[in-house]
């Protein structure tokens, strides 16, 4: 179906924008914004804060409305799509982890509960023994042993487990492509790498795709291979992860790459473990 | 009455009743403020009072004439008789019960509209909130009391529940406002986006993922919803707008004035139902800031 050399395109961003607020509060959130995605490439968003990171994951989960602009996942246009019923299938392919677990986490319910509700995404009818099956082979998939976690709610669990729960839970119905906003800057430093590794490794596995937003330059070199630097809603750089930070060409990501410290002495990328 | 409503993400973020009972009661020195028992044991005897005191003290008519007009206190009749000659001490009882039940049926009325209309214009935002914020800062300009009286007029047969029905319609705007706040707040939560992307649908987003974590919230309204009832009724029975042929807490008052107690010295005929209002608030009242400890034990060690 290729008409060229070009890689097959997964998800593909076209001007979008959205905008909160009117008039002298207006806020271009997301201003213009362009890319496109390939199957099994791990991309960074990276910016400072308010730079429209968030927007931009929850425009592309179709959980906020664009302003203007399209959203195409395998060329076909899904922001013409509008709600569940009609979002159920974009959903099955692409999944998000959010920033806060606890947060994430209704805590009425119990890990199963929570699991249970996004295998209901999935048109195939199964048994209660193929769900359960599901479950375990989700929170295995991430170092976790089901039968201490699922019947426990979030109060029992701790941050990293509960964010393993949540990649376990976007994992659950095999999406293609999983958005993950900051999943890590919640957790404390060994945790962090501890979820970084479940990501390259799922992508290691799976051939997963990941759009990883971050405001850590380091965590983006870590784990990806192209990178998006926003500044005030636009995407002003984009390449592979090397060329854009050891040879930045914006003034913005000059800037951002000389608050990070650790940035002088890297040479080449830190073994995973 | 909205301003003791807390406002706080501490409160929306509450834990269920159960579970902060459970977390309370874990380690002694964990234990609900004195303040929260004494409430409830207060509210309890006002309860045990109206529902079995009839029954205890086999007194079941309270319209029956037993004495003269105002006569005082006697053995027989512990609190004296009214200007009809009826014994005061079994129209507390049977007035105290018509009073709650006017609360508890309008506290439950309010809070329901006042939730349905808050969550769906807090969750939905947009055009449906400012469409639905707007009737409710309409109904809530107009003096409920004028309402009642027009509704209390119109109505031919005024029985306890149609009483209950108008003070219920008229008084949900605050409710409606409070829970809007706690709506808007809660709608934004990641697990709502997690929800959402699990496929559920606005019905389900509501009940499964926004009203549980209101219930400690919205059972503090109805405390209040019902301190304000009660109320209500005392003053709309006092202007001669009460429940025709039953007794209330007002109905008493109402006739106490009338016929000049105050004036002759018969105490015994304003004093109980004035001082049952006044314990039954006061305990509503207390119950309720104290519950907000209960609900949030956070706010009790700060
Ligand atoms: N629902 C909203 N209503 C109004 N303004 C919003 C809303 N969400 C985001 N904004 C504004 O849009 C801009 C971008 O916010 P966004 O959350 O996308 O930034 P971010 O890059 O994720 O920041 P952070 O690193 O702090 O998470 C900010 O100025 C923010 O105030
Ligand atoms: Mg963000």
């Amino acid at each position: 179906m290729t008409l060229s050399n070009e890689p097959l395109t997964l998800l593909e961003a076209r001007h979008l924008t959205r905008i909160f607020g009117g008039g002298e509060n207006e806020v271009r959130a997301v201003d213009d914004v362009s890319f496109a995605i390939h199957p099994g490439e791990i991309v960074a968003i990276v910016g400072e804060s308010g730079s429209g990171k968030s927007t931009l994951a929850r425009l592309l989960l179709r959980l906020l409305e664009p302003t203007s602009g399209q959203i195409l996942f395998r060329g076909e246009d899904i922001t013409a799509l509008h709600g569940p019923r009609h979002l159920k299938t974009y959903w099955r392919e692409v999944q998000g982890i959010f920033q806060d677990p606890f947060a994430s986490f209704n805590q009425f319910y119990s890990v199963g509960r929570v699991l249970k509700k996004t295998l209901d995404l999935s048109d195939e009818k199964l048994s209660r023994a193929e769900q359960q099956q599901r479950l375990e082979l989700a929170l295995r998939n991430v170092g976790l042993d089901p039968t201490d976690v699922l019947k426990k709610g979030s109060h029992q669990l701790s941050g990293g487990q509960l964010q393993r729960v949540m990649i376990a839970r976007a994992l659950l119905v095999d999406p293609e492509i999983v958005i993950a906003d900051e999943s890590t800057s919640m957790l404390d430093a060994s945790l962090r790498v501890t979820i970084l590794n479940v990501l390259s490794e799922l992508r290691a596995r799976l051939q997963m795709t990941i759009l990883f937003v971050t405001h850590d330059i380091g965590q983006a070199y870590y784990l990806s291979d192209r990178v998006f630097v926003m500044y005030h809603g636009q995407i002003v750089e984009q390449g592979p992860v090397e060329e854009v930070l050891h040879d930045p060409q914006h003034a913005y990501t000059r800037r951002l790459m000389a608050d990070v410290p650790r940035l002088g002495g890297w040479g080449a990328k830190v073994a995973a473990d | 009455m909205s301003a003791v409503l807390p406002q706080s993400r501490e409160q929306a973020t509450g834990l269920s009743f159960g579970e902060a009972l459970r977390a309370r009661f874990r380690s002694l020195s964990a234990l609900p403020s004195g303040r929260f028992f004494f409430s409830v044991i207060l509210f309890l005897a006002i309860l045990v009072f109206a529902i079995l005191g009839p029954t205890i003290f086999n007194q079941h008519d309270p319209l029956q004439i037993v004495g003269g007009l105002y006569d005082t206190p006697s053995s027989k009749f512990w609190l004296g008789t009214d200007n009809f000659g009826h014994s005061v001490f079994t129209q507390l009882m049977f007035g105290t019960r018509t009073s709650l039940i006017i609360g508890f049926v309008a506290g439950l009325i309010a809070t329901g509209i006042g939730v349905v209309i808050g969550t769906a214009a807090g969750f939905n935002g947009g055009f449906v909130e400012e469409a639905l914020m707007g009737i409710t800062n309409v109904v809530i300009t107009i003096p409920s009391i004028v309402v009642l009286i027009l509704l209390s007029i119109a109505i031919s047969t005024r029985s306890i529940y149609s009483l209950a029905l108008v003070i219920g319609v008229t008084s949900w705007p605050w409710t409606a406002r409070a829970v809007r706040a706690q709506a808007s707040s809660l709608r934004t939560r990641e697990h709502v986006d997690i929800a959402r992307l699990a496929g559920a649908n606005t019905a389900s987003l509501i009940v499964w993922e926004i009203l549980p974590y209101m219930l400690s919230y919205i059972f503090m309204a109805f405390v209040l919803q019902l301190t304000s009832g009660i109320l209500a009724e005392a003053a709309l029975s006092m202007l001669g707008l009460g429940p025709s042929n039953s007794v209330s807490l007002g109905i008493m008052l109402h006739w106490a004035l009338l016929w000049e107690s105050v004036r002759t010295g018969a105490w015994w005929a304003f004093v109980p139902p004035t001082l049952f209002l006044t314990i039954i608030a006061f305990a509503l009242l207390l119950l309720q800031s104290s519950l907000d400890e209960v609900f949030n034990p956070r706010l009790r060690r700060s």
